[in-house]
């Protein structure tokens, strides 16, 4: 708690000192979750005795200005209940395509979940509801069959999140509720584009 | 990195008083963080602004609000047993802490006495982006709507969620045993649960000690939710039906007819995924039988409200149908294309038989949607309003659209410059939070997108050389002038800390406060605030 204050705090006093900054180095705020609440719990408790308020700010936020086409990314090591990094010869590989059709590859460990990995990493995903499968805003799209098959069956719950989803797939999942597992090294998922809204069948009449 | 172009202003516009002509800033004065007032701090409002500080990191957004809290729906409307779905609220936390936000809450944008016009803050931005919201409720328009006993959902929904504007609605449930909802959306699903949920659920979540009170004395037992199109047409969602099919000691009771006469489509697996999942969880039933259940729900389908029947003229005691029937026959609808089925049976219309029929009830709601209503203002500052769709009229992008003021001058049709809107004011009022984040996300970008490349925004006489608006500063001054007393970020936090400090005593998350005047009494003491 005292830790969130002096985040605030922090803010604050950026916002009153360094309006004249130039733009490109403030960083914009990241829609909470549990996972960047940790990170940030992490950054808090990490030495910093020789930064500025502004990239102490940076810091709290995840990276930005990550490269477009990444093959291989390693997750840094992290603690209690975010993403670890996998044991050797544990190694999992998940891809991600993003809606301009950029792959993105990440190792991670068994246990963590598509949402998080995403998130981790910067892709764009939600997560609105903090992964607690009640928005469908991590919506991802299996690529290969087989691999949706080796899937855990979805929940009815999630099922019922799914069908709210925009452009909805025999194989569309929801990320939060993907974990990694051996069986999955490999996975390819696809991050359906955002036009809900331009879609015509939005604006079917409604009688 | 967006590229520049040199700085330049025309000497010509600036020199011009607020009466000349309109002037706009263009790409010439982009130099600078564009600033935007956002009129709501609901969903829409939220994510429009953390989107909006992500493409623009360098963006100023100041948030209107007209109660003291914020969060719109998710506070006021999404029920209590829905934490999940409130807990997307959290999310917004940073964006409200960031440094370039501003809350005003408790500063209703109006032209009422204690409202801030539009025409006060207009001139200290480049955007005004509506995210108000839809804070009315569609009437059905049918004799006998004002009788005792029929009650607006709207009202029901802020009443139990504790929205100051209806903390005296005081609803009678005592007067007999069955309710009927009119409409089967999912504010007529939630509306459903609130009065057959058993007590010791809702007593956990942060439904008001106000609302448990009065639910604690109702005889409801049972409740029809009615429509006037058939099980594939309702607007309710699966999530919505499967939690009253599995809430605890509640028995459903299928509709007359039967579900093959309703459903019409054989064998079911012909539905498209999303219906064939609907018709299953309906055709299935509740988890408690019938026999076993304390309380019952029924959906009635093909019935379309026709009049709120009494004998005396003052109490609600009987609800009278027409019967409907379908359009064309369902199965020619079904292609085989997944998509096109989806939409051909959701679309489905219907048309009246003229045969009537009557449930008696001496309670029913009235659930048929919210409605948006334009601002008052909107004329002064050329923002049109849609009365027939009750939306602000716009390119679905986001843009504010007039026919007839369009940047060339009168008769032109074309984006408002500098207007822009998002969420239910803007698509209409259905859509889960999802489909806001989506929306929101839309209109912020196109927002990014405009500033990036030069097209016109708000302009006004009293820019800087560069053109900076006076943003947040000037306005604060024309709160003050007006006496309004605004309620900062950090001030709801207070307001937030005490509800949650109210809550624990009793046990659950938050005890809502329930009147303006006692939030801002949290912030000022007793008897020091005029209002309300
Ligand atoms: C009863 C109900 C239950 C729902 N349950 C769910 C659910 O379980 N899950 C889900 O995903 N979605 C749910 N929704 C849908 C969800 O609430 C909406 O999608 C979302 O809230 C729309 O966001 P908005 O920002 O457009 O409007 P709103 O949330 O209505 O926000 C508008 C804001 O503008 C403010 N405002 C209005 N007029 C003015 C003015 N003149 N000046 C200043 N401010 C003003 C209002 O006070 C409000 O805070 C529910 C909706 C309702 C009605
Ligand atoms: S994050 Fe909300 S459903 Fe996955």
């Amino acid at each position: 708690m005292v830790q969130r204050q002096c985040i605030a705090a922090t803010t604050r006093a950026f916002s009153t000192c360094t309006l004249s900054r130039p733009a490109s180095r403030t960083t914009p705020p990241r829609i909470h979750n549990q996972l960047s609440h940790q990170r940030r719990h992490l950054h808090q408790t990490q030495p910093r005795t020789t930064r500025t308020p502004l990239t102490h700010l940076q810091h709290t936020f995840p990276r930005r200005n990550t490269p477009k086409t990444r093959t291989f990314t390693t997750t840094p090591a992290r603690s209690h209940g975010d993403l670890t990094p996998p044991k050797p010869g544990e190694e999992r590989h998940v891809t991600f395509v993003d809606k301009d059709l950029q792959h993105h590859t990440f190792v991670v460990a068994d246990g963590d979940n598509l949402l998080d990995i995403a998130q981790a990493n910067d892709l764009e995903m939600e997560g609105a509801c903090g992964g607690s499968c009640a928005c469908s805003t991590c919506h991802v799209i299996v690529e290969s069959d087989e691999m949706f098959d080796r899937m855990e069956e979805p929940s009815d719950d999630e099922n019922d999140m799914l069908d709210l989803a925009f452009g909805l797939t025999e194989t569309s999942r929801l990320g939060c509720q993907v974990v990694m597992r051996k069986e999955l090294d490999g996975v390819v998922v696809k991050l359906p584009s955002m036009t809900r809204n331009m879609q015509a069948s939005d604006f079917a009449e409604k009688s | 990195m967006l590229v520049r172009r040199a700085p330049w202003v025309c000497q010509t516009c600036r020199h011009h008083g607020p009466s000349a002509s309109r002037t706009y800033s263009t790409a010439a004065t982009r130099q600078r963080p564009i600033h935007v007032a956002i009129i709501g701090s609901g969903p829409a409002g939220f994510y429009s602004a953390y989107r909006l500080l992500k493409k623009l990191p360098d963006a100023r957004i100041d948030m209107f609000e007209h109660l003291p809290v914020p969060y719109g729906l998710v506070r006021y409307g999404v029920a209590p047993d829905h934490p999940d779905v409130k807990k997307s609220a959290e999310t917004l936390v940073d964006v409200a802490k960031h440094g370039h936000f501003n809350f005003a809450g408790n500063v209703p944008i109006g032209n009422d006495p204690g409202c801030l016009p539009l025409t006060s803050i207009a001139p200290y931005y480049d955007a005004l982006l509506f995210a108000y919201g839809a804070s009315r409720d569609k009437k059905l328009d049918i004799p006998g709507e004002d009788l005792k006993g029929v009650l607006s959902a709207r009202a029901f929904v802020g009443w139990y969620n504790g929205l100051p504007e209806y903390a005296d609605l005081d609803p009678d449930l005592t007067g007999g045993d069955t309710a009927v909802v009119i409409g089967q959306g999912n504010v007529a699903l939630d509306v459903t649960r609130m009065l057959l949920a058993p007590l010791d659920e809702l007593r956990k979540t942060d439904l008001t000690e106000h609302a448990i009170d009065t639910l604690s004395r109702s005889r409801v037992n049972n409740v029809k939710v009615i429509g006037r199109r058939g099980p594939l047409q309702a607007p309710y969602t699966i999530k919505e039906l499967r939690e009253l099919m599995q809430m605890r000691s509640l028995g459903f009771a299928p509709p007359p007819e039967g579900w093959d006469k309703l459903i019409r489509v054989e064998p079911r697996k012909r539905l498209p995924r999303q219906l064939k999942r609907i018709a299953e969880l309906l055709e299935k039933g509740s988890t408690t039988p019938m026999q076993e259940a304390e309380k019952a729900w029924q959906l009635g389908y093909l019935r379309a409200p026709a009049a709120f029947l009494s004998s005396n003229n003052e109490q609600l005691e009987a609800v009278g149908f027409e019967q409907q029937e379908y359009d064309s026959p369902v199965s020619d609808l079904i292609t085989g294309d997944a998509p096109t089925d989806l939409n051909g049976l959701r679309g489905l219309r219907v048309r009246s038989t003229g045969a009537k029929s009557l449930v008696h009830a001496h309670l029913a709601f009235r659930s048929v949607g919210y409605q948006s209503t334009p601002l008052e203002g909107f004329g002064d500052i050329g923002v049109p309003f849609d009365q027939a769709r009750g939306i602000i009229p716009n390119d679905r992008w986001g843009r504010v659209i007039s026919p007839s003021k369009g940047p060339a001058g009168p008769l032109t049709a074309g984006h408002v410059p500098g207007m822009y809107c998002a969420g239910w004011v803007k698509r209409g009022p259905t859509g889960v939070i999802a489909s806001t984040l989506d929306d929101a996300f839309t209109t912020a970008d196109i927002i990014a997108k405009d500033w990036e490349e030069g097209t016109r925004f708000l302009s006004s006489p009293d820019g800087d050389a560069d053109g900076t608006k006076g943003g947040w500063t000037a306005v604060k001054r024309e709160i003050q002038r007006r006496g309004i007393r605004s309620v900062s970020w950090y001030e709801w936090e207070k307001i937030d800390a005490e509800e949650r400090r109210r809550g624990q005593l009793r046990g659950k998350e938050r005890e809502k406060i329930r009147r303006v005047s006692e939030m801002l009494a949290v912030l000022d003491g007793y008897g020091r605030t005029s209002y309300m």
